[in-house]
């Protein structure tokens, strides 16, 4: 399996950059994810062969972090935060509110693939909570409205 | 992008180059940029050291432990490579200074990289760094290609004769991996699970090389206390707690952000007077003072000096620097509940006491803020925290434990209070909600 | 390394540097709990069990992961440590479903043992427990994850002790969770150390699932009848139809040469014991069919035709083929009566190794055969041919845990990529079939290098080898069937010079002892040879025919000339193994006792059906050299012993068996305890006394331990200890040929079984286990599988 130029380009000058090949483990699954949407089978077999790990492994690797996923989800990831800060400033309404927008719940993806929406832990936005990430975007100082005009602005650029 | 706030209490050393365009390297160079590297090359390892204990500067991290003393303790000679790790992980609650250190000043860090490596004779330094902040690693990833480009890292830095390189590295999503054993754990491709210490990184670290692992804030403040000196750093702060601090203010406050005050800053001042005090219409019910690992403070026990010691012995901790105000709005077992459900999706589950007490705690909890606790549900929540504690294989065990203890010691009416299915007394449905 | 003195519960001991705070309270008999500790596998420091006082620490100290200091003050219990000890319980419980009354492992769970011990049995918690349903992950792991308290001792016996890293973590915190290599379902070595390991009844096997409960067992400890590497086992039997099945084996208690090592076959294989297939009754062959008979028949038959063919034929138209499963005592006694009784020395087994020439090349050297204890201390190990993780696996262990944990250096020399070479500090990849070449060219000749070359090993790196090899002082040589003959001499001349030990590798559960015990048509027990005057010569009541018989091959093809008249095979199935077409054997009368009906069976006039080594007593022999003992376990209706079987042959010819077991004398009258007031359970001493001075009376001729004593008398190096082996212990003997031997036996008879790690001849067949392990690896286990971890980075301090 080969991956994007970029990707490859990635790839090898990371391993270099250890003295271990494994060592390429977490950032590069983060990578390949980003450009497969998902850490599918033969992802995990390509990587788990560059690295010279056992599928497990990679697998036992990939279950531990949580950004990392094997299915894909929709392409708008919205990542809302309700750890404390932002608990105070209404982090838990927020995450409510987006979920009534989009009509579905925690760890969801709407019907036309366009967004999923989870509850996160602290994404370090504390003192401008609440917030919340679109895929690697931050929102901060969010309010229902700025929620709206962000859900709507990407639906309209998406449905031109 | 952050943003960026002031008061005139500020003294910015860390911050000094936040919102001057400093991630550009020449911008970077006007401002004394690489200026510190090149006279730890002069001054050699002994020296820097001798300047880092000196300037009575504490990881910022959240442990507090004396960055000089951390580096004396790795050995001169070793057969394997030695490391410096830049602890960029920050996702302790509450706490988001590193975030701007990276955006604003982002070889401030390489360099304090570069001096650490001189300091103990590492020869490759990294940079670790949360995977959800991609727009920093992208940053950092670019400031390091600047520098290489430049030949300030690479080949022969500055005609020292010395060979350095440093690199760049995501992480992708877990609290515990910024717990340094499990940070080098995660750098090596594994899960993020602690390692048995000791032996300790300054001896046995990455690839069992001896390593020095620095939070970004820490290694961020060495440059400055290279050029100005150890003592002009210490006698920014109190005694043992040398320099400044980025505090990351949040809860209902007026002015919330990242201020850059002196070590030993009154925490009743850094609420009231520089983050504009609570917003009108609500008062202050706590502080947590250090990030959401750390216990909680009454009222009348913010009257405090924010430095290592002085929190300590006010019962809590300075931790990373997170100082979450907590209004009268809040609902303490609402808060708790919340506290409770981080440790128990971050709990590595390597141990027994975390693992098990964290889902138990959690548990207990959300049964009990729905209205379903029963009076022995407090006293047992008390006795599996209690028992936590000090006894996890590493501290995010005690982290879950301490601050949940201190809110039953605290604040036990509250959880009285919602005792026989009575609804929550004190929640306040955010005006967020109401739109 | 140095000693260092500290105190513990006020005891003052002194233990080696580096020992660990938990070894050295076990040595002073203070048991501090624990679940995740195991010795030999790498620290973890996870379920917080062994916390304990250390003077000036602050906080309570992991005994498992703490190096022991000088002057250490350490308490293992107090109020504060009996507390930690009971909330770590508490806190286990939270989640487990305490369903103790249908587990598997209900009556021996460390969990349970500890709740009991700690009291923290009444629990706080009072919300749902995390729940999963079971899963099958292999014919033989099943695994039920609320059961499961995360002690990691699977993970690490898989991958560190059995170099397989089939089994992962998961996920994290509380739905962290053990995971099998192919996400729903293991592909692996089937070992079941897994299971065996797993503290609680989380891993269980398909074997023993539900079957029984432990207390309702009888134990024995035995020797495992595969493969013939002797692993110790302790089968549990109750009570069935068919008499006392084998429900389960194990070695917990860690005795013998294996400690807790079991491979599939010997941890689950038993199954053969009980298989539908078993014969229960004598078989004659009536009208071309093999119909039931009785005991009394079956012996007359055989009996009368054995006399028949010595009066019409004579001696030399009999042949006996012997087993490489049988027990020593059994080969020792059958070639006694081909030799006396029948007269003939037209006795052969199965040769799986060239032991002959192994014994002869040693020449009556002592100490220069290594037991498997030796292969896991020693410095240094050279393996030649073999793949000892399919053939031997318990070897492969010793191998392998000797690497990990005293850095043995190994050198693998192969002609294929074995999986040991994963442990190997040098593997050398020779051309195919020039193991023998390689043996020569180590002991000096040049010459033999061209045949070794390959493209994957260069003369230079050959030759380094060598010199690598030569500069080995302390070196255990290994090496298979491959190495025959002349080679076997070259290579035990090259070692002898610088004090090397040696195994040959031979298949099956006894074929050292079919090999020592003389099951050869040119030689007696000790590889004597039956021309020259021996002590057997003096000793045996009758005459041993003089010249040697014929050896299997000749012994077909006299059958196929309708010379041999009589053959007689005992625990063998030579025609599935030498291929041979059963219409050779039409114009014999064929005699076979056996458990089943092999293709040898099939074809045979008399069927004994007989019992296994897990159904008598006697003795083993390793390929090694390791004599143990074989209690009996289990038992199946209708069958007998081949011992019994040959006494009885004799007997009904009218033989005196007297000449051939030395049993009874004068005056033994039977005394079975009471007069000595022994009670039932109480140890008869006198009993104890008379066992250790080879002494008891032996009541009959069925009793094999009267053979043992002529054995211990008369066989070259089998004068061992005898409270030893009745202990349960393995002891070595050397492999001593018996003085004036000469001759080289025949390499070309030599034919390996080539079982792998799920076949073991013709018995693996009749194991339900194995079969479906079978059909679920079409071919063997692939060996490439990757390491999953270092295990270094995680060896504490
Ligand atoms: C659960 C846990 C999480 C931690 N997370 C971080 C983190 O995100 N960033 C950080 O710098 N230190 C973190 N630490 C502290 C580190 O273990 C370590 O003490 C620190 O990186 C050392 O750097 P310092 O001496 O400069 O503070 C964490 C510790 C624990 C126990
Ligand atoms: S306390 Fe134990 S389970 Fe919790 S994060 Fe640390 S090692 Fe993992
Ligand atoms: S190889 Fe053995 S220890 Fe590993 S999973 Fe299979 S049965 Fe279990
Ligand atoms: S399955 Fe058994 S051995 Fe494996 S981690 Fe769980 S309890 Fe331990
Ligand atoms: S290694 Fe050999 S002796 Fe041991 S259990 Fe397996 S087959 Fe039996
Ligand atoms: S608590 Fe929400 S960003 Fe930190
Ligand atoms: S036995 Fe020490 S922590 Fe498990």
């Amino acid at each position: 399996m080969k991956f994007s130029d970029q990707l490859e380009q990635r790839f090898a000058a990371m391993v270099t950059h250890y003295p271990t090949k494994r060592s390429v483990l977490v950032p590069m699954l983060l990578y390949i994810q980003d450009e497969l949407g998902a850490l599918n089978d033969e992802a995990i077999h390509e990587i788990a062969e560059r690295t010279e790990l056992s599928e497990l492994e990679v697998r036992n690797v990939i279950s531990y972090y949580s950004m990392l996923r094997t299915h894909p989800i929709g392409k708008y990831n919205l990542q809302v935060c309700t750890n404390v800060s932002c608990l105070l400033r209404g982090g838990e309404e927020i995450l409510e509110h987006c979920q009534k927008k989009l009509g579905v719940g925690n760890k969801q993806t709407t019907a036309d693939g366009l967004f999923h929406m989870e509850e996160v832990e602290c994404i370090g936005a504390c003192s401008w909570a609440p917030a919340l990430m679109l895929n690697y975007e931050f929102h901060e100082n969010l309010t229902p409205q700025k929620i709206d005009e962000l859900i709507d602005g990407i639906r309209k650029k998406e449905h031109q | 992008m952050a943003y960026l706030v002031s008061h005139p209490d500020e003294v910015k050393v860390v911050s000094r180059r936040f919102g001057l365009g400093a991630a550009n390297l020449d911008r970077y160079l006007e401002l004394d940029g690489y200026k510190a590297v090149q006279k730890a090359i002069t001054m050699g390892p002994d020296a820097i050291i001798t300047e880092m204990k000196a300037s009575k500067l504490r990881g910022r991290g959240g442990a507090g432990f004396p960055t000089g003393m951390k580096r004396s303790f790795v050995p001169k000679q070793s057969p394997k490579p030695k490391y410096v790790l830049c602890n960029g992980d920050e996702s302790e609650p509450g706490t988001c200074k590193d975030r701007l250190i990276f955006e604003h000043d982002p070889h401030s860090v390489i360099e304090g990289v570069m001096i650490a490596s001189l300091a103990v004779g590492a020869k490759t330094g990294f940079i670790y760094i949360r995977g959800e902040y991609r727009y920093l690693v992208e940053i950092m990833e670019r400031s390091v290609a600047d520098a290489y480009a430049r030949g300030f890292i690479g080949k022969n830095i500055f005609g020292s004769g010395i060979d350095l390189d440093i690199f760049v590295h995501s992480g992708a999503g877990a609290y515990e991996v910024g717990e340094e054993s499990a940070l080098m754990e995660s750098l090596e491709g594994k899960r993020g699970v602690p390692r048995i210490r000791p032996p300790f990184p300054a001896v046995v670290g990455l690839w069992g090389g001896p390593t020095v692992i620095n939070n970004a804030e820490t290694l961020a403040s060495v440059p400055h206390i290279i050029l100005n000196g150890g003592e002009w750093f210490a006698n920014l702060g109190t005694p043992r707690n040398g320099g400044t601090r980025l505090f990351c203010m949040s809860g209902e406050l007026e002015r919330p952000g990242v201020y850059e005050l002196p070590m030993g800053y009154n925490l009743k001042k850094m609420i009231y007077d520089v983050s504009g005090g609570m917003i009108k219409g609500k008062s202050l019910k706590g502080v947590v003072p250090g990030g959401s690992s750390v216990q909680i403070l009454t009222p009348d026990e913010i009257d405090v000096g924010m430095d290592f010691d002085q929190v300590l012995k006010a019962g809590s901790m300075l931790g990373s620097g997170g100082v979450v105000v907590i209004d009268d709005q809040m609902c303490i077992v609402r808060f708790a509940l919340r506290v409770a459900r981080f440790y128990q999706h971050e709990s590595c589950g390597w141990c027994i006491p975390c693992r098990e007490g964290t889902d138990w705690m959690k548990k207990t909890l959300v049964r009990f803020h729905s209205g379903g606790g029963v009076a022995k549900d407090i006293d047992n929540l008390k006795y599996l925290a209690e028992n936590m504690l000090g006894r996890t294989f590493c501290p995010l065990g005690d982290a879950a434990a301490m601050p949940i203890i201190s809110y039953i010691q605290k604040f036990r009416k509250e959880f009285e209070d919602h005792l026989d299915g009575k609804p929550c007394p004190y929640e306040k449905v955010h005006e967020a909600a109401l739109v | 390394m140095a000693d260092v003195t500290l105190i513990v519960d006020g005891k003052k001991l002194t233990v080696p540097a580096g020992t660990l705070l938990i070894e050295a309270c076990k040595s002073t008999g203070i048991e501090v709990p624990s679940f995740c500790y195991y010795p030999g596998l790498s620290l973890q420091g996870a379920c917080r069990m062994c916390l304990v006082e250390v003077e000036k620490m602050p906080k309570l100290q992991t005994a498992c992961t703490t190096p022991v200091a000088e002057g250490m003050v350490v308490t293992t219990e107090s109020d504060k440590i009996k507390q930690a000890r009971k909330s770590m319980l508490e806190l286990l419980l939270a989640n487990h479903p305490l369903d103790c009354p249908v587990c598997d492992a209900g009556g021996e769970c460390e969990l349970q043992d500890m709740t009991f011990k700690y009291g923290a049995a009444e629990s706080k918690f009072m919300d749902m427990k995390n729940h999963r349903d079971e899963q099958q992950w292999s014919p033989v792991v099943y695994f039920d994850r609320p059961r499961c308290i995360l002690c990691y001792r699977c993970i690490r016996v898989c991958g560190e002790g059995m170099d397989v890293w089939a089994l992962g973590i998961q996920n994290r915190g509380s739905s962290a969770i053990i995971a099998p290599n192919k996400q729903d379902h293991l592909e692996c070595e089937e070992c079941g150390m897994c299971i065996d390991i797993c503290p609680v009844g989380a891993l269980t096997s398909g074997a023993y699932r539900y079957k029984t409960r432990p207390w309702e067992m009888k134990h024995t400890g035995t020797v495992c009848t595969h493969c013939a590497d002797g692993c110790k086992t302790t089968l549990g039997a109750r009570r069935a139809d068919t008499g006392m099945q084998i429900v389960r084996g194990d070695n917990r208690d860690k005795s013998g040469i294996n400690g807790d090592f079991l491979c599939v076959k010997g941890r689950y294989a038993f199954d053969f014991a009980h298989s539908d297939c078993r014969l229960k009754q004598p078989l004659v062959k009536r009208d071309g069919k093999l119909v039931p008979t009785t005991w009394e028949q079956a012996f007359e038959l055989i009996a009368s035709r054995f006399k028949q063919v010595l009066t019409t034929d004579g001696p030399a138209a009999i042949g006996i083929i012997g087993s490489n499963h049988t027990s020593n005592e059994e080969n020792y006694l059958l070639q006694k009566f081909a030799r006396l009784a029948l007269g003939t020395n037209n006795i052969d087994h199965h040769r799986t190794a060239d032991f002959p020439a192994f014994a002869s090349a040693l020449a009556g050297k002592a100490e220069a055969t290594a037991s498997m204890r030796d292969v896991h201390n020693a410095a240094a190990i050279l393996l030649i041919g073999n793949n000892p993780t399919e053939q031997h696996p318990l070897l492969a262990w010793q191998i392998r845990t000797n690497v990990r944990l005293h850095h043995s250096k190994l050198y693998v020399v192969n002609s294929y990529p074995i999986k040991l070479r994963r442990q190997a500090a040098s593997f050398a990849q020779i051309a195919p079939g020039s193991e023998g070449g390689f043996a020569q060219f180590i002991a000096g000749s040049d010459a033999a290098a061209d045949s070794i070359v390959s493209p994957k090993l260069s003369r230079e790196a050959l030759a380094a080898l060598r010199d690598a090899l030569k500069q080995e002082t302390s070196l255990v040589i290994i090496f298979g069937s491959e190495l025959r003959g002349n080679d076997v001499k070259a290579l035990v001349d090259f070692g002898l010079a610088r004090s090397a030990k040696f195994i040959c590798l031979g298949d099956y559960s006894n074929s050292r002892g079919a090999a020592d015990m003389g099951l050869y048509p040119d030689m007696l027990p000790g590889y004597g040879p039956v021309a020259s005057a021996t002590t057997f010569h003096t000793d045996w009541l009758d005459e041993i025919p003089a010249t040697s018989g014929m050896n299997l091959l000749q012994m077909m093809d006299a059958a196929k000339e309708g010379k041999l008249k009589a053959l007689y095979v005992v625990g063998s199935n030579p025609i599935a193994r030498y291929n041979i077409d059963p219409f050779a054997l039409s114009k014999s009368f064929v005699i076979v006792q056996d458990m089943f009906l092999t293709e040898t069976a099939k074809i045979a006039d008399v069927v004994l059906p007989v019992a296994n080594a897990y159904e008598k007593a006697g003795t083993v022999t390793s390929t090694c050299g390791d004599v143990q003992i074989l209690k009996k376990a289990g038992d199946f209706a209708g069958v007998r012993t081949d011992f019994e079987c040959i006494v009885r042959i004799a007997a009904t010819m009218g033989y005196d068996v007297r000449k051939l077991v030395p049993f009874g004398g004068e005056g033994t009258r039977a005394d079975m305890g009471q007069s000595r007031g022994a009670q039932s359970g109480e140890a008869d001493r006198h009993a104890v006394w008379l066992s250790e001075h080879n002494l008891e009376p032996k009541m009959s001729p069925f009793d094999p331990s009267a053979m043992l004593d002529e054995i211990q008398r008369l066989v070259p190096a089998y004068d061992i200890s005898r409270l030893s082996l009745l202990s349960g212990q393995d002891v070595h003997t050397q492999l001593v040929q018996i003085t004036g031997a000469t001759g080289l036996g025949h390499p070309e008879l030599v034919l390996p079984a080539n079982d792998t790690l799920f076949t073991s001849g013709t018995l693996g067949r009749f194991s339900a286990t194995l079969n479906t392990v079978m059909e679920r690896y079409s071919s063997p286990v692939e060996p490439e599988m990757v390491a999953g971890y270092d295990p270094a980075a995680r060896q504490g301090p």
